[in-house]
């Protein structure tokens, strides 16, 4: 059988003749294998921790970005109370990359935890295929001549070895698939390094590369709506003046706090830094 | 005949259908030539269903070496093509 088949059958043999070429005594053959064999069952188990660790970290990433969102969303809405449109409109952008960046890492997550599965079931085939082996020895040890006993192990390490070549290319398959995942993961980092400023008015008029770059990856027309769609619910028709504007009578819940009207009876208002407070 | 789906079991099937096999075979090594990536997801799903419709799945707790060693069923027609150049899927 060419290709497909043949090629993958001719690597798996090559390597269980390198795993049983090792030794030539029966008993040495037995003990060696044997010994290899839950050796690499321990390699498992490291396996599907590497895993479990690389699932993890994406679902912190997840977390913290989830939090991006939200406060972009109010950075935003605080921007366009204010009257800078244009700090809105960046708000909005990063909003925009971290949303596509979450959906991204849920795709992710998914993908481990079915790798992490995989490698599970993988693991318990392979421990039942040991102890096999095991008991198998001991029959072959004491029912056999040492001529037959050394066909009869090379056949069942071969065996065993060909389940330990198969968790082998599963445990491969997953480490790759996670390497992938860690250099998108430093993008994702560095999103969120950009993503969200604890001080509003820090950022000033000036855009910095990562701006530049994050307005080419948004989809201008989603940031057009939302922009849109938040005026709207604020209120404002057009671009509004700098100007304090009271919340309209519909959106006060949606209003962050910064935003209360003049009148503030805990006398908070007085230290109010500016658009951001109480968001950072 | 003894046939592994790599990533799951492995499977007993009767011997006269290895050229059944063989054909179901070839069609997804068509579909990775033709560089087809739906043909080639297509093409490996129906080989494996075969095997899994028409075989017995050997216990964990026998000790059998395959004939035939299929790839897992979430193979790309990358990593298929890499394992057809020599590359291959598994690790030294």
């Amino acid at each position: 059988m060419a290709g497909l088949t043949g090629r993958m059958s001719t690597v798996v043999k090559a390597k269980v003749s390198k795993l049983l070429d090792r030794a030539e005594d029966p008993a040495e053959t037995l003990d060696y294998s044997y010994q290899k064999q839950v050796e690499q069952l321990q390699n498992v188990k490291k396996g599907i921790a590497d895993v479990v660790t690389a699932k993890k970290r994406l679902q912190m990433q997840e977390a913290t970005l989830q939090q991006s969102v939200v406060k972009l969303d109010t950075q935003a809405r605080q921007a366009l109370s204010g009257g800078q449109e244009d700090l809105a409109r960046t708000a909005l952008e990063r909003k925009n990359v971290a949303q596509t960046e979450l959906q991204g890492l849920d795709t992710q997550v998914a993908e481990l935890e079915d790798q992490q599965q995989k490698l599970t079931d993988s693991e318990q085939k392979l421990r039942a295929k040991i102890e096999a082996f095991r008991t198998k020895k001991e029959v072959i040890k004491a029912q056999y001549s040492a001529a037959e006993a050394q066909v009869r192990i090379s056949e069942a390490a071969t065996g065993v070895g060909e389940q330990m070549a198969d968790v082998g290319l599963a445990m491969q398959r997953a480490v790759d698939k996670t390497e992938n995942m860690k250099a998108r993961a430093g993008a994702v980092s560095e999103l969120e390094a950009a993503g969200t400023f604890d001080d509003i008015t820090a950022l000033g008029s000036g855009e910095d590369d990562i701006d530049h770059q994050l307005k080419q990856l948004s989809s201008q027309p989603a940031v057009d709506d939302e922009l849109q769609k938040m005026k709207g619910e604020l209120g404002q028709a057009s671009a509004a003046p700098a100007a304090q504007i009271p919340a309209p009578s519909g959106d006060a819940a949606e209003a962050p706090p910064a935003e209360a009207p003049a009148p503030d009876p805990a006398g908070t208002a007085g230290e109010a830094g500016g658009p951001a407070e109480g968001q950072s | 005949m003894i046939v592994r789906i790599s990533g799951e079991d492995q499977y007993r099937l009767a011997d006269d259908l290895h050229g059944q096999l063989d054909q179901l075979a070839g069609a997804a090594h068509a579909a990775v030539d033709a560089e087809d990536e739906q043909g080639f997801a297509l093409a490996l799903k129906e080989l494996l269903d075969f095997v899994r419709a028409h075989g017995d799945v050997v216990g964990d707790d026998e000790i059998e070496t395959s004939d035939v060693i299929l790839p897992p069923s979430d193979t790309t027609l990358q990593e298929a093509a890499r394992e057809f150049t020599g590359e291959g899927l598994l690790p030294d």
